[in-house]
């Protein structure tokens, strides 16, 4: 068990999401940044898909009430376990009693706090994610907060094994994942079914403006701001299923993007959607940060999920490999 | 139809084929083409039926006269799903809205039905009238999207289409049972909501712990009992 001393808001317990529920109007939920959470799980030997917690608002304190082991992932930030510095990437071991204190990331904007065995709160609908909107999932379906105390699993492995390693992150490991030195996230994109309603000067607009994540961003979509797309005659689409990475384009002309706790269904016009291996880079971007757009084929979007998985199944055979010696 | 890329594989011009379209690569839409009718969402019905056994397809998401195909990976040849898909469509014999009949007693106007003599107001009709003539009739369950067992209900009569408004209403409580353009629902969440509330009904239309979460399915018929009337 552990118990949370300090979690400002929207810190929630997340696995890889829901999914095969859409068709009842739920959304996906799951890990902003899906790579971190796996990667954290895969330093503990536990499934990918053990839940962890999403922290996005800091500091966040929790103490441990039994021996445990534990990693941090995600954004690049400080912590400290009973006032020792812990590294991000980096799995460890804790005692009863000891203070895990998280602090908010120099750089990126999620941090993913895992635990051997996972998270053991109840499945709903096949997964421990927390749906907000609807009030389940995780823990009892809402946002952590001081004095919860949240069921830990049992480590797949002995306690005594080796821990107290750590990987580097895939913006390090993955050659081109790493920002550019301008500071702006380029994210690939795939044409999606509306794109050739705008002009051409919108298209062109579309990919040449460096697009600013705004404050109103949050796990249910990211508002762009920086320039306006318009049509120039206005579409009325039917209601229709989206999914985590799709770009609208609503009257405003502002696009948003659709994360983990979007509607199941949407009705303005797409313009892109943000290919499967850029997803985690955009659930690291903060609100504020700048990202731009570059168009990708089918076939290239498909290809840059293999050293995705290659990242994930080294770090895996790592771990496993280093807690067996 | 469009696989969205200027150089997108070439499938036929059979008439009044559906538009495919990717979204990402783990997702495709496909839009019945033509007007809204039930003869259209039918289609999607059986269409989204045959096109779930399919294996890679984690989940056909039902719209309105439309699905979005959902998949476990990216499908390896685009042109060739797609192909499969357009005849899918037309061999596919429409679905009758055949599902169960859901009888949803509704307390009409007082507090939590605040917008009925807008609604009334709109129509020309009294507030009796629009009761009346919204619980006379039966409707369609044609998706269940953007909320957890939010069904999207077809057959609303005309005279009673009431616009959705510019502002919201910032906390309308679940169960509230509303009118948004041409279509009625029951609210499953207490959320901020843009459906004008003409009444309130105490019935569970979602329960996550169940095997089948959702009260309303895609081809079920709903109708509203009056219950009471507070004028």
């Amino acid at each position: 068990m552990i118990e949370i001393l300090a979690s400002p808001a929207f810190n929630t317990i997340q696995d890889l999401g829901r999914h095969g529920a859409r068709r009842f109007g739920v959304s996906t939920s799951g890990a902003m940044d899906p790579v971190a959470l796996a990667a954290g799980n895969a330093l503990l030997g536990n499934d990918d898909n053990a839940a962890g917690i999403e922290i996005q608002t800091f500091p966040f304190r929790l103490r441990f009430q039994t021996d445990a082991v534990f990693a941090l992932t995600g954004a690049d930030h400080d912590s400290t376990l009973a006032a020792a510095t812990v590294r991000p990437w980096w799995c460890m071991q804790a005692k009863a009693g000891e203070v895990l204190a998280i602090t908010a990331p120099r750089r990126g904007a999620r941090i993913y706090a895992t635990f051997g065995g996972g998270i053991d709160v109840p499945r709903v609908l096949g997964s421990r994610s927390t749906h907000l909107r609807g009030g389940f999932g995780g823990l009892e379906g809402r946002t952590l907060q001081a004095g919860d105390v949240v069921p830990v699993g049992c480590s797949p492995h002995r306690s005594d094994g080796r821990f107290g390693f750590g990987v580097a992150p895939p913006d390090v490991a993955i050659a081109g994942a790493a920002p550019a030195d301008d500071r702006v996230l380029r994210i690939r994109v795939l044409r999606a079914g509306e794109y050739d309603l705008f002009s051409e000067a919108m298209q062109a607009a579309f990919w040449s403006t460096t697009w600013k994540i705004s404050a109103q961003s949050d796990r249910g979509g990211y508002r762009l701001t920086g320039g306006k797309l318009t049509l120039d005659a206005p579409v009325e689409m039917r209601s229709h299923g989206v999914v985590t990475g799709v770009v609208q384009v609503p009257p405003s002309g502002e696009p948003i993007i659709q994360m983990s706790d979007a509607n199941t269904a949407g009705g303005y016009p797409k313009m892109a959607a943000v290919i499967q291996a850029d997803l985690w880079r955009l659930g690291q971007a903060a609100p504020g940060s700048f990202i731009a757009f570059n168009e990708v084929s089918y076939q290239d979007a498909v290809a840059a999920m293999a050293p995705v998985n290659d990242y994930l199944a080294k770090l895996r055979a790592t771990a496993d490999l280093y807690r067996a010696l | 139809m469009s696989i969205n890329q200027p150089n997108a594989p070439f499938v036929g011009t059979i008439e009044k084929s559906p538009k495919i379209s990717l979204i990402g690569t783990l997702a495709m839409l496909v839009e019945a083409p033509g007007d809204f009718d039930l003869v259209q969402q039918g289609r999607i019905w059986a269409f989204a039926d045959a096109v779930s056994t399919w294996p890679d397809v984690q989940e056909a998401v039902i719209g309105v006269t439309n699905v979005m195909l959902v998949f476990e990976q990216p499908p390896a040849d685009i042109g060739m799903l797609s192909a499969s898909i357009v005849e899918l469509w037309h061999r596919v014999p429409s679905r009758k809205a055949d599902g169960k009949l859901i009888e949803i007693p509704v307390v009409y106007g007082g507090e939590l039905g605040f917008d009925l003599p807008a609604v009334a107001d709109r129509a020309g009709l009294s507030a009796r009238d629009v009761i009346r003539i919204h619980s006379e009739g039966e409707y369609t369950v044609c998706a269940v999207a953007s909320s957890p067992g939010f069904g999207y209900l077809h057959g609303l009569d005309p005279r009673i289409y009431m616009p959705r408004k510019s502002v919201p209403s910032l906390n309308m409580r679940a169960g509230s049972v509303t009118i948004g353009g041409m279509q009625t629902g029951v609210a499953v969440l207490t959320s901020p909501n843009g459906w004008n509330a003409i009444g309130w009904a105490s019935v569970a239309m979602f329960d996550p712990t169940s095997e089948q979460p959702s009260l309303m399915l895609p081809g079920d018929r709903v109708r509203f009992r009056i219950d009471r009337v507070e004028l």
